[in-house]
């Protein structure tokens, strides 16, 4: 039991906080509407390694785990860096996984992404990063394949401003087939889950931080609004949500990284047991995905008219918090994904 | 972050899971909601005979203070009568904390035998959230303290041996600077215990306290100094000693309901969409209160106070608590109206325990809105709304 990062997550933490900061964020995310992809952040983020961190040492990369990864991710979401780095990571080390993880894609000069559904006549929907993302791995079927037709450059206009764009698998390679296939992918899309949960705490973060310095400098009636209880009591529910997701992503992290499946892993919803990476990952997406929601839309409405108004950060975080979880699906969905999983096993094992 | 226990606590986990097979009977269970009150000597005794109790004081002895939580965990996971021992340990280790040789010799030895019982004398019938501001008085008199007033919601009085009671024994300075903490023993002639009924069968108290004289060796830290020990009680009692988790019996008992019980729709109650969103949803809960929980228990565990972080976790384990007795209430229908003596109740009368018990759980220990005044001011830095 240890709840602190290490020393070199500690360090991490620091590199990327510094490096979201100034080369990708909010004014840069604001700059990089509608498209959501700030091409210059991205040259730079080559230079610190950070795309094919992920990978394997034996695929040229950084051989980091997806604990270290979720560190990066929670600073990129408290940035809300216009950058596909969660997407690439995950997508890199599932091409990784098949022995299809190139040169340029470990270095980042091409970027790959996941699509989160499988092909419907050879269409993938919605693909997040698939405005700028050379390569996509896609399910279709029962074929793992990897389609590098080159990126689109144009995204659909969307809440939060994701580089979405539905793409064409025509003419993809097959990487997998069979049962494998749909276990690399499904593996691969609980990685872009816990990740995408690591983002999501990093939105909330932020926007409690925003929501309470408004409320120390804002006054009205002659003193401070963070000094009405109404408004206190709006915030302080928050600090527990944030950090209760940051746990819970950094836990589907740990079972993700020890390799706990449902082979080895447990699901015990009767004694509260879950070490299941699957289980884990959906819940950290659900709750991750609600602390930031809630998180945003108090601080939003914390600013009063302000938080409306587009010169305000806070409406950036509020738009992103709803649209980066729910670019994958209805929570109530993914809620009975997670309801199967947990009720497969039997009963007598409480 | 690493989110295994480490082997000793997992060992100490098992133990306590294989004392709960063997020794938490349905007797037990049932006798503690007919009676209403959550504690049994003779499972406590068992508990401390096998060596379980050595590290369920909070800051005592060299076990692994993760014990503690996997300790309060397990048996409010297993629904066992443990409110009565989590007070008593929590004064055990106030007096461990603060308390003088007399003391620990008198007093922590027995509650270490799981045989005896201690309970919470703060709050009063005017004085609650605001409980800095009680009035029952203790006055000297030579090497002897006088007692007179009157105390409301002493849980476990009529079990206990001692209570630790807030008196007031300066009335002329500000009000958090005159308080002082006793040790005192509850049958100290003067001393009277009214039971106070409840909506959920758990029984509570109203204390009277009519010239109880008591000699200055059961003086719990420094005269005046009474509010400084509260910090420590209140420290150790929010988030680590139970109370984080009531949703994970509330969920087993839907489950075994939902698994038999005829839909109106047609099939089973399992098979219902929403509920099954809604399992999920109180599994995900359930995982999110341990994990705040947890880091309390680890923030003890590695030599820090965790005040603030138990706040947070009772706040939202309290919440989620009382939102899925709702939502599972309304889906049980009328079959959830049903008490646990009545046949067709649906869980056999679980949903409506819960619904009756989740109410008091954003009000006992610190209410909601005084847990997010501590937040506000203490984490968030916020202006001092009062
Ligand atoms: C079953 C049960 C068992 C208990 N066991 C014990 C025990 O063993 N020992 C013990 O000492 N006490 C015990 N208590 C008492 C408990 O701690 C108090 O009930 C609690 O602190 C609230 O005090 P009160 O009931 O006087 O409510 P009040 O303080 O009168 O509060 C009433 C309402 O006003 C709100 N309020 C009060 N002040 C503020 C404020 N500053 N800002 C915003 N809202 C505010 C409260 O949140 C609450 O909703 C128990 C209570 C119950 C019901």
């Amino acid at each position: 039991m240890d709840l602190a990062l290490t020393a070199d997550q500690e360090t991490l933490r620091e590199v990327f906080a510094d490096f979201f900061a100034s080369e990708a964020g909010p004014d840069r995310a604001r700059a990089a509407e509608p498209s959501g992809f700030d091409s210059r952040s991205w040259e730079r983020l080559l230079e610190t390694g950070a795309p094919g961190m992920g990978l394997p040492e034996s695929a040229g990369g950084g051989g980091a785990s997806l604990g270290d990864l979720g560190v990066v991710a929670e600073e990129l979401g408290a940035a809300i860096a216009p950058l596909p780095l969660v997407e690439h990571a995950v997508a890199g080390r599932l091409l990784a996984a098949t022995g299809a993880c190139s040169e340029p894609v470990a270095e980042g000069s091409d970027i790959a992404t996941l699509a989160l559904r499988p092909a419907r006549d050879g269409i993938c929907h919605l693909v997040p990063a698939g405005a700028v993302a050379r390569h996509v791995v896609a399910l279709d079927g029962d074929r793992l394949v990897l389609s590098s037709s080159g990126a689109p450059g144009v995204a659909l206009g969307n809440h939060g401003c994701l580089p979405l764009a539905h793409r064409s698998i025509d003419g993809a390679t097959v990487l997998l087939e069979g049962p494998g296939a749909h276990a690399a992918f499904d593996r691969a899309l609980d990685e872009w889950r816990t990740l995408t949960a690591a983002a999501l705490v990093g939105i909330g973060r932020t926007a409690l931080d925003l929501g309470v310095e408004y409320a120390k400098e804002r006054h009205q009636f002659g003193k401070p609004i963070g000094a009405f209880q109404a408004v206190q009591h709006l915030l302080a529910d928050l600090p527990g949500l944030v950090d209760g997701a940051r746990l819970l992503s950094a836990k589907a992290a740990w079972a993700g990284d020890s390799d706990l499946d449902s082979s080895n892993g447990v699901i015990d919803p009767g004694s509260n047991d879950i070490t299941d990476f699957a289980t884990l990952a959906g819940m950290a997406l659900v709750f991750a995905g609600e602390a930031a929601t809630t998180t945003t839309d108090r601080s939003l409405h914390v600013h009063g008219g302000y938080g409306f108004a587009e010169e305000y950060d806070i409406q950036l975080f509020y738009r992103r918090a709803r649209a980066w979880a729910l670019v994958l699906d209805d929570p109530a969905r993914e809620c009975r994904r997670i309801a199967d999983l947990l009720l497969a096993t039997s009963e007598d094992a409480a | 972050m690493d989110f295994s226990l480490s082997p000793g606590a997992a060992d100490f986990r098992d133990e306590v899971r294989a004392f709960l097979d063997a020794h938490l009977t349905d007797e037990i269970i049932a006798t503690m909601h007919r009676t209403g009150t959550f504690n049994d000597k003779g499972f406590n005794g068992a508990l401390a005979d096998s060596g379980l109790l050595a590290g369920a004081v909070p800051g005592y002895g060299d076990r692994d203070p993760i014990e503690l939580y996997v300790l309060f965990n397990e048996l409010e996971k297993a629904g066992a009568p443990y409110d009565g021992l989590a007070v008593t340990m929590l004064v055990a280790g106030v007096i461990n904390a603060v308390g003088t040789d007399f003391q620990r010799e008198h007093v922590l030895a027995k509650l270490l035998t799981g045989r005896f019982n201690c309970c919470l004398g703060y709050s009063e019938p005017d004085h609650g959230s605001d409980v800095a501001a009680i009035t029952t008085r203790a006055v000297r008199d030579g090497d002897q303290w006088v007692i007179n007033g009157q105390k409301m919601w002493t849980t476990m009085a009529h079990e206990s041996d001692w209570v630790i009671l807030l008196t007031r024994t300066d009335p002329d300075v500000p009000k958090h600077k005159g308080l002082t903490m006793f040790l005192v023993p509850m049958d100290t002639p003067g001393i009277e215990v009214q039971p106070v009924p409840t909506m959920a069968t758990e029984r509570t108290n109203a204390t009277f306290y009519d010239e109880a004289r008591i000699g200055d060796e059961w003086r719990l830290g420094e005269v005046n100094g009474g509010w400084s020990v509260m910090g420590v009680a209140l420290a150790f009692e929010r988030g680590v000693m139970g109370g984080t988790n009531p949703a994970v019996p509330l969920l087993r008992h839907v489950r075994a309901w939902a698994g038999g019980a005829p839909s109106p729709d047609g099939g089973l109650m399992i098979d219902d969409p929403l509920l099954r969103e809604r399992i999920a949803r109180t599994a995900i809960a359930n995982q999110v209160s341990q994990l705040l929980t947890l880091r309390a228990a680890w923030i003890a565990a590695t030599g820090g106070l965790p005040g603030l972080e138990g706040s947070m976790a009772k706040l939202y384990a309290t919440d989620r608590y009382q939102q899925a007795v709702g939502w599972f209430q309304q889906m049980a229908g009328a079959d959830g109206l049903l008490d646990f003596d009545t046949d067709g109740a649906a869980a056999d009368g679980w949903i409506d325990y819960d619904a009756r018990h989740s109410p008091v759980t954003t009000i006992y220990g610190g209410t909601t809105e005084i847990n997010r005044n501590n937040v506000a001011e203490r984490h968030l830095g916020l202006p001092r709304a009062r």
